[in-house]
């Protein structure tokens, strides 16, 4: 059974058509790397599962995006913030709110309803716990998590998508604004969450994408040219623009 | 002439220029000081005007004054504040929102007798309150709307989309975002905005000379239907239409100073109140 899954997606910017028949399934409890060249469409990509696109004026969708093999664009069902409470999001920088470091982590739990205060105070120290950021600030929860560090941000910032426990997690450069140990850090983390969660990663960083990621995508103006095994993808491409990407000879 | 000395000048024009506007500040406040302030006492302050006002205080246009600024803000804040909301927040780029901001702008354009007039006709007449504490806040509210639509607007507008994707991509509802990141955020500025319309609701004369301003009252009201005095409209009364203007022109000085003192306090007490709130924000 695929996790989530596009089929035959488009999707235009106003004229501009940014996404061209994007065909691609992925399964559960599976990390997900997509690469390729700027403005290729990988956030675009990343942003249909939780719908995040829907913010934009002027975007238009066709085709078929499934989460659990259910349409989330048309679903009288389905609405965006229950689908938004499935699909978790961690934006390329950090982006705590003006709030303590516990009430980042419980913000997603308030606003779904879930305010029982022993309730709270537990899932905060899990989804700290499992963003592997509990010990550097069990202290201090009631201070602010703008006094954190551009890393420790990062991992509060996946904590917080962590908290309300949602079955995919989608990564849009995660560690790009991160010195090398905060980004070795995360790279850790997602090795670890893959046993609970599917994940999807952008990110420009090969030898990142190589270590972390079971598939990899690689987009190119807006068309999917190659998607396998993250080690075939590496070693044997198909296409020879694949090739030249990822082995830094591009353009 | 070299780029250096040409630099050099215009620097010195713009310092004494800036100097220029601060010096006529401070001769403003001279002024009024110089000649007021052997006027402040406690009596001053809350005694009822005697003789014709020329002697006593000037209590119940300081109290008529709070009043009015109070009722006013009551009125502006909530509206100014929602308006704004959903111009930023709930209008996309759109006609109709580019027309309610124009229209935003045109009324704060509107002279304030035209407002007096409007407030008379609508809530004074129209709707039966009589010259009131209710109509004269209404119109002043009316006044101080597109200030605190304009400044909510701004507020919002510095605060980075980063954080209601955020908040969004949590599951949060657009009104949970905007009640619980995005105006917790604003908040400090809005308050920066409340603060210059409150300068500005204070020292008007024209907005509550038909609505709610008594020229003499010698007592305090004791319903929101009824007349008070106020500070700059007891200004303008003993300064040039009384029967005894030379002999009020002391009591005139006292009480343009406790004006001035009066949106100096303001300006300070919000001021504190806005760092207040910006710290507590980070805390929490
Ligand atoms: N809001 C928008 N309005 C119009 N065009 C957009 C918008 N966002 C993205 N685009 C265009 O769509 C294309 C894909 O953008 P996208 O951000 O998905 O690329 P990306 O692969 O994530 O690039 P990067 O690696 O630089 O983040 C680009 O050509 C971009 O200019
Ligand atoms: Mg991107």
């Amino acid at each position: 059974m695929n996790k989530i899954e596009t089929k035959n997606l488009n999707l235009y910017y106003g004229t501009f058509h940014a996404l061209k028949g994007i065909t691609m399934s992925v399964k559960a409890n599976t990390v997900t790397a997509l690469i390729g060249p700027s403005g290729c469409g990988k956030s675009t990509y990343l942003r249909l599962f939780n719908r995040m696109n829907d913010l934009i004026p002027g975007v238009k969708i066709e085709g078929d995006v499934l989460l659990d093999e259910k349409d989330i664009y048309n679903n009288k069902g389905m609405r965006i913030d229950e689908l938004r409470k499935k699909v978790g999001m961690v934006f390329q920088k950090p982006n705590p709110f003006p709030k303590s470091i516990f009430e980042n982590v419980a913000y997603g739990l308030r606003v779904n309803g879930m305010n029982h205060a022993s309730f709270v105070e537990e899932r905060v120290e899990t989804s700290l716990k499992q963003a592997a950021l509990w010990d550097e600030v069990k202290d201090k929860l009631k201070k602010s998590a703008f006094a954190l560090s551009g890393g420790q941000q990062q991992r509060l910032c996946i904590a917080r998508a962590l908290a309300i426990e949602p079955s995919v997690l989608l990564m849009d450069e995660p560690a790009s604004a991160l010195d090398p140990i905060s980004t070795a850090k995360i790279e850790d983390l997602i090795y670890e969450l893959k046993n609970k969660y599917t994940i999807i990663i952008v990110t420009h960083n090969m030898q990142q994408a190589g270590r972390v990621s079971d598939k990899t995508a690689f987009f190119y103006l807006g068309d999917l040219i190659e998607y396998n095994d993250t080690n075939i993808i590496f070693t044997n491409p198909t296409d020879p623009n694949t090739q030249s990407y990822v082995t830094g000879r591009f353009g | 002439m070299s780029k250096n000395l040409k630099e050099k000048i215009a620097f010195w024009i713009f310092r004494i220029l800036s100097l220029g506007v601060l010096l006529i500040l401070f001769w403003i406040l001279e002024f009024i000081f110089v000649r007021g302030w052997h006027m402040l006492s406690w009596d001053f302050l809350t005694k009822m005007p005697e003789d014709g006002m020329t002697k006593g205080g000037i209590y119940p246009a300081i109290i008529g004054t709070l009043y009015l600024v109070a009722g006013s803000m009551i009125v502006a804040f909530p509206l100014g504040v929602m308006a704004g909301i959903y111009i930023h927040e709930y209008t996309l780029d759109s006609f109709f929102k580019r027309f309610i901001k124009l229209m935003t702008n045109n009324l704060a354009g509107i002279p304030s007798i035209v407002f007096g007039l409007f407030g008379m006709a609508l809530f004074v007449n129209t709707m039966k309150f009589g010259d009131s504490i209710i109509a004269g806040s209404l119109t002043l509210g009316l006044l101080a709307l597109p200030v605190v639509i304009r400044v909510t607007e701004e507020a919002l507008i510095a605060i980075d989309d980063s954080f209601r994707h955020g908040s969004y991509a949590l599951g949060a509802t657009k009104l949970q975002t905007v009640r619980k990141v995005i105006l917790p955020m604003a908040m400090p500025n809005i308050i920066t905005g409340l603060i210059l319309s409150i300068g500005r609701v204070s020292g008007e004369t024209a907005p509550i000379l038909f609505t709610v301003a008594a020229y003499f009252l010698p007592k305090l009201p004791t319903s929101l239907f009824d007349q008070v005095m106020a500070l700059p409209y007891h200004l303008y009364v003993i300064s040039t239409s009384g029967t005894k203007v030379a002999e009020s022109r002391d009591m005139a000085y006292g009480t343009a100073l406790v004006l001035v003192l009066f949106v100096l306090i303001l300006n300070l007490l919000a001021n504190a109140l806005r760092k207040y709130l910006g710290n507590k924000v980070k805390m929490n």
